[in-house]
């Protein structure tokens, strides 16, 4: 295009011009994305394949000795052990976004119906816990699932948990934070979906279709898929990577793939370790998001 | 709208019970003037008072101020000329579509991930410079960098509902480009800008993994003193302190609530 | 209000392509100093690419816009004494109606006094002066088209633009606004062109009209010449329900399915099309002495100040307003008079 003067919305210049200028407004912001953002992730794929030195130090050979460890192989032979972290961490994720849906979808329901008065009352009240620090709810349950308190004493009752004893740190905990903590990323979405929805195809579902359940599936949730699409993303990702939730309520006996990553940047001071679990974290997260993005076709195709 | 079975209210109100319910139990502790044990023994507004007595305190909450409104104004001024430059000029579909995947990176990455990547950028620029040490640079650097996407992200919706109608009639009016860019699009932006930058506020006071990994010893945050704190075992002060924050959590969001429905009239 | 009452606005071989597709395909067209000139065409057809040409907002691939002599073809927008009234009227919402109609005057350092009385005086013209302190969202339809007039008249410009000035309003006030506009252009003697796809819109207002199809103008004239006189298929269709008759050139006239009739011209052509307004059509009691038909009644249509008889043979639509004598399946005399045929072209 070069010099040819064009008019852009009514200001007359260059296509060149124009662009150099729309460069100018980017740059900054791009510069510094590039800049702390997609150079140290390069750089992070880069020292996967490196190793460590023995003051924790990054020697640059290549090497897939990382990935290996990952695997379980090692000097002493094969243990599963960093491969249970990373499996359980995806059906931690997985299933903390089951219930997290499951859950969304009374409420979200529950909300649009509410007057338009009340409504936004509602909505603020999902609106807080999500903008609510994460240490703080995640540490909250401690006093829910102290030992003094009557869900403890029951656990104890039933013959659950020893007397006297409180419910975290364990597996139950860990589900019970990590739902309450991903919960608002699901139900808004989904509430916004909700709200659009057209009651009239539900109404020929029920005339069409005798269970409810088909119902649902035929008529509601597919209407409802953009919302949910969204919330399920929202979910799974930070699922996939959090640490605070398994290290408060989890405690040693519960790592997720997030605390196995902060250990090797931080204690361990094993970078390139730590570079490969990422990867790892990142590839799974990818797998999983496509795998459900070719469930959700089909179930959009139903 | 049809009526909502009472299965669906009574699943709806647990689930919100399930919410808060934490959180409540954070704020009675707050007020319950045993010290060790969990059990009522009795109203005291004591760990309040405590809170503002404790100099450490008082200077975690000026860092974590600190840490936000800095990021905040540098994230809102980048991001915003990010989502002019995004949306208004004419970008191939193959430009729009890597800017794009570009500002979409910071949103879904996981934070661990994102903070990973600094720390191997820190260690790496500190051979240049001392100012990468552990500390306040660094966790601002950090929060501007996903901030940036999430103000642009905001702005460049806002940008999209103002349409070039307005631009091109304030031309048709004689306006240069700076008239037009002071008097029309800046004033229509600006529920936009100010929307961003509450959220990137927010993010950046809610912030804990990247905080975590990028601060010094100097630079602690009332979300890492917590944390911190909550590993040694849980105390009514700190009981006291995390009230605080979700009620300021709580008029920050119903603020921008009130702003954005506002604007919206 | 205007004082460059002489400037004429020259089109000249006007071609525009966005890509591969041509919206405008070689226009030449004149509008004169004072007229209120009307673009009327289907969506699509490329009236408002044209209109924006004049405004400044788009420049065309080739060709020239002459005002008042000057080439004005790559002056952007800002430097043309040319207005426009945006189809959403683009009002600026975090401004009041005040501020609103002086932006213009003030985005050019008019003095601060001059700003003040003419933007006064605009309010007051367009009845505007009570709500001058109002935000536009507070505004009916209507009076947020009349900001958007005020707003481009205070500027005296010599040609104002408007895109489709109704498009927003609801049927019952579009019809009281059209006359006010057309009584305010002969107010200001302004040069008013208009972009619409309304034929009555077009009518109602016009001095004169230029038919668009297909990125061409089809056809240029009062409105009563385009309107009893169209060239050719396109405009008799697009303007009002004309009766279109296949013809055959004979003697004197043409021979169609219906019957032959005697025509004013001669057709050029063999065979085509001859077209004939509703309301052209006469009834009779008897056979007329030329270009009678009898015809039955199919259906009656009652269109408020007159009724629409439908017709066979040849689903003919009479316009008539003394309806009391027919009833459907009665057979009348019709004349269709030499005159009021049509013969269309190309």
């Amino acid at each position: 295009m070069g010099k040819k003067l064009i008019i852009w919305h009514g200001d007359l210049t260059s296509r060149r011009a124009l662009i150099q200028r729309g460069l100018t407004f980017l740059s900054g912001g791009m510069l510094w994305l590039m800049l702390f953002l997609v150079i140290p992730s390069l750089v992070l794929v880069a020292l996967s394949f490196a190793s460590r030195g023995s003051y924790g130090e990054v020697i640059w050979n290549f090497t897939v000795e990382n990935y290996e460890r990952l695997m379980g192989f090692s000097a002493f032979g094969w243990t599963p052990d960093y491969l249970y972290i990373l499996g359980r961490s995806v059906v931690v994720a997985f299933l903390t976004t089951l219930i997290s849906v499951i859950l969304a979808f009374p409420l979200s329901f529950f909300i649009a119906s509410r007057p338009p008065r009340t409504r936004y009352l509602w909505l603020t009240l999902v609106i807080v816990p999500f903008w609510t620090n994460m240490v703080i709810r995640a540490y909250a349950w401690f006093l829910i699932l102290a030992p003094e308190l009557p869900f403890a004493k029951l656990a104890a009752t039933l013959g659950l948990v020893p007397e006297g004893a409180a419910l975290y740190p364990s597996v139950f905990a860990v589900y019970l934070g990590m739902v309450s903590m991903f919960l608002p990323f699901v139900v808004l979405p989904l509430y916004s979906s909700v709200e659009r929805l057209d009651w009239s195809l539900v109404e020929a579902a029920q005339d069409l279709y005798s269970s409810r359940s088909r119902v649902f599936f035929k008529a509601i949730l597919p209407q409802t898929m953009p919302g949910l699409s969204v919330g399920v993303v929202l979910t799974f990702v930070p699922a996939m990577g959090t640490f605070v939730v398994p290290d408060l309520l989890g405690g040693a006996k519960y790592m997720l793939v997030g605390n196995l990553i902060q250990q090797q940047f931080g204690a361990s001071r094993d970078w390139p370790f730590g570079a490969a679990v990422s990867m790892a974290l990142m590839v799974l997260t990818m797998i999983s998001l496509q795998l459900y993005r070719r469930r959700g076709e089909e179930i959009e195709l139903l | 709208m049809k009526a909502t079975h009472p299965v669906i209210t009574s699943l709806a109100t647990m689930t919100m019970g399930f919410l808060y319910l934490p959180l409540f139990g954070v704020a009675i502790y707050s007020v319950n003037s045993a010290e060790k044990s969990l059990l009522w023994e009795g109203f005291t507004f004591n760990w309040y008072l405590q809170l503002f007595e404790n100099e450490w305190i008082i200077q975690t909450a000026w860092n974590t101020l600190k840490l936000a409104l800095v990021s905040t104004v540098i994230a809102t001024i980048l991001g915003t000329l990010v989502a002019i430059g995004i949306n208004r000029f004419p970008w191939s579909r193959k430009a729009n579509a890597f800017l794009d995947v570009l500002l979409h990176i910071p949103v879904v990455t996981p934070d661990i991930i994102m903070a990973g990547a600094l720390v191997v950028a820190f260690g790496a620029l500190r051979a240049f410079s001392d100012v990468f040490e552990p500390g306040m640079v660094n966790m601002i650097i950090g929060h501007i960098t996903f901030q940036i996407a999430f103000v642009a992200l905001v702005v460049r919706s806002r940008l999209a509902s103002i349409g070039h109608d307005v631009e091109e009639a304030a031309r048709d009016l004689f306006a240069s480009n700076w008239y037009v860019m002071r008097r029309i699009m800046l004033p229509l932006m600006l529920p936009g800008v100010v929307a961003g930058a509450m959220l990137a506020f927010t993010l950046s006071l809610d912030d804990f993994v990247l905080s975590f990994f990028t601060s010094g010893p100097d630079s602690q945050t009332l979300p890492l003193y917590i944390y911190a704190a909550v590993r040694k075992g849980v105390t009514p002060e700190i009981h006291a302190l995390s009230t605080l924050v979700v009620l300021i959590t709580v008029v920050l969001v119903v603020g921008a609530e009130r702003l954005g429905r506002k604007k919206e009239i | 209000m205007n004082t460059n009452k002489e400037k004429n606005l020259t089109i000249q071989n006007v071609v525009k392509t966005f890509g591969k597709v041509e919206v405008l395909k070689t226009v030449n067209q004149e509008v004169r100093a004072g007229e209120f000139f009307t673009l009327l065409g289907p969506s699509g057809c490329g009236k408002t690419t044209l209109l924006r040409i004049i405004a400044g907002l788009e420049l065309p691939t080739s060709g020239k816009v002459i005002l008042g002599g000057d080439d004005i073809t790559s002056l952007p927008a800002p430097k043309r004494q040319v207005n426009m009234v945006f189809q959403s009227y683009a009002l600026f919402p975090h401004m009041t109606i005040y501020e609103n109609v002086a932006f213009g005057l003030r985005s050019r350092k008019i003095a601060a006094g001059e700003i003040q009385r003419r933007v006064a005086y605009g309010l007051e013209m367009m009845g505007l002066d009570p709500m001058k302190d109002r935000m536009p969202d507070q505004l009916s339809g209507g009076q947020k088209q009349r900001v958007a007039l005020a707003r481009a008249l205070v500027n005296e410009p010599d040609i104002l633009l408007l895109d489709e000035p109704m498009s927003a309003l609801d049927a019952k006030l579009r019809a009281r606004v059209q006359e006010e506009l057309r009584q305010l252009q002969r107010k200001l003697g302004t040069t008013f062109i208009m972009v619409t796809h309304d034929q009555d819109e077009a009518l109602v207002c016009s001095d004169r009209i230029a038919v668009m199809n297909e990125g061409q103008i089809v056809q240029c004239g009062s409105p009563e010449e385009v309107y009893d006189y169209p060239r050719n298929k396109f405009v008799a269709e697009f303007l009002g329900a004309a009766n279109l008759l296949k013809a055959k050139r004979c003697e004197g006239g043409v021979s169609t399915d219906i019957g032959s009739f005697t025509l004013a011209k001669t057709p050029e052509w063999h065979e085509g099309l001859v077209a004939i307004r509703p309301e052209w059509i006469r009834i009779r009691e008897s056979q007329p002495e030329q270009n009678g038909l009898l015809a039955t009644i199919q259906d009656i249509v009652y269109r408020g100040t007159n009724f629409d008889l439908l017709l066979s043979p040849g689903a003919l639509r009479v316009r008539t307003n003394s309806f009391k004598h027919f009833k459907v399946g009665d057979q009348v005399w019709l004349e269709l008079p030499a005159k009021e045929l049509v013969v269309l072209g190309e």
